[in-house]
């Protein structure tokens, strides 16, 4: 009954209980946290806009990001990966989302960021919808817990459009 | 003779019910562990309700030895979000992030370019070969949550089978020879 295995065993599985526990709880405890996150990304140039070889269109562009999403920063957050993503509708597709930029921000020192770049990824087109396309663009962030549950969001900005022809 | 015939008889029976004793509860813990897992399988709806992270290639996000809980619903697959695929041809699913998706009007199928955070270009690569987009066939589930460490006992102990035989050696022991 107390034998040495016995106590061994007891401990253990106390342990494991009680970490499991606090795990639980660190994850639930981002739900409690305030989230003011702010967005806003300009367009600062059509840089390319063509129709490729086999038929689909391609934009690259430079655009002017810039956030502040220091408040999503929990005690729970080990870091957030921010992407930005023109989402539009066309005949065929109820809905296409294309990435345009991503980062992963490790620290909340660095959450609040304003940066210029072009496309990392190429916006192309199943099709050739583009030419004066309206547009959206998100910026989505999904908050990887130390540990737990992870969660994502989105500030939608509208209004974006392409230019009318190719350039 | 008829006093040391009983004593046999009564030692050989305890034996017996022993026995009987261990072999039910050691059915007790491999079908506990049956059911734990299935009903898992029923309420995720995904085929491995928990796999362990085997790769870089999503770090910092997710380390070798982490483990991801997975779901598979009916929900729409959308950019950003981290999914488990299998390819044609290759034994071991893949978890990776979604960069684009294309969502037909008419019959809802989508294909899907991932990528690794850790990765410098996308997937199309890993993909089979002609293929340019993941379909909803290929997606095993979608990752929602997050343990880290854990899965160092399944990586240490499918590289070191003999850790395993010990192990399970060592707990078969402890259970024949316990008596509550």
């Amino acid at each position: 009954m107390h034998t040495f295995g016995y106590r061994a065993n007891a401990l253990l599985t106390f342990a494991i209980t009680a970490l499991a526990f606090i795990c639980a709880i660190a994850s639930f405890s981002d739900k409690f946290s305030n989230q003011n996150p702010s967005a806003e990304i300009q367009i600062l140039n059509i840089n390319r806009f063509k129709k490729q070889s086999h038929g689909n269109d391609e934009v690259s562009l430079t655009l002017d990001i810039s956030a502040d999403l220091q408040s999503l920063f929990t005690w729970n957050t080990k870091q957030l990966f921010v992407f930005v993503a023109a989402e539009y509708e066309t005949p065929k597709n109820s809905l296409n989302q294309v990435s345009l930029w991503d980062a992963i921000i490790p620290d909340k020192e660095l959450a609040k960021f304003r940066i210029q770049v072009s496309n990392k990824y190429r916006f192309i087109d199943q099709g050739q919808n583009l030419r004066g396309k309206e547009f959206n663009l998100t910026l989505h962030w999904h908050v990887m817990p130390k540990t737990g549950k992870m969660f994502a969001d989105k500030i939608v900005m509208p209004g974006y459009s392409l230019p009318d022809a190719y350039r | 003779m008829g006093f040391i015939g009983e004593t046999v008889d009564s030692i050989k029976s305890i034996k017996i019910r022993q026995l009987l004793n261990q072999a039910i509860t050691l059915g007790l813990i491999v079908t506990s562990a049956l059911i734990i897992w299935k009903a898992l399988i029923c309420v995720t709806g995904s085929e491995s309700p928990v796999v362990v992270v085997l790769s870089e290639s999503m770090e910092p996000a997710f380390q070798r030895g982490d483990i991801l809980f997975l779901r598979m619903t009916k929900e729409p697959i959308r950019a950003g979000e981290i999914v488990v695929f299998s390819i044609d041809g290759r034994e071991i699913p893949i978890v990776h992030r979604a960069i684009k998706v294309h969502e037909r009007g008419d019959t809802k199928e989508v294909d899907v370019l991932t990528k690794g955070d850790n990765n410098d270009i996308d997937d199309i690569g890993l993909y089979a070969e002609g293929q340019l987009w993941l379909n909803r066939h290929h997606i095993m589930g979608r990752a929602v949550g997050f343990l880290p460490y854990v899965g160092w006992v399944t990586i240490i102990m499918t590289e070191q089978p003999i850790i395993k035989y010990i192990l399970i050696g060592a707990l078969g022991l402890l259970v024949i020879t316990s008596k509550d």
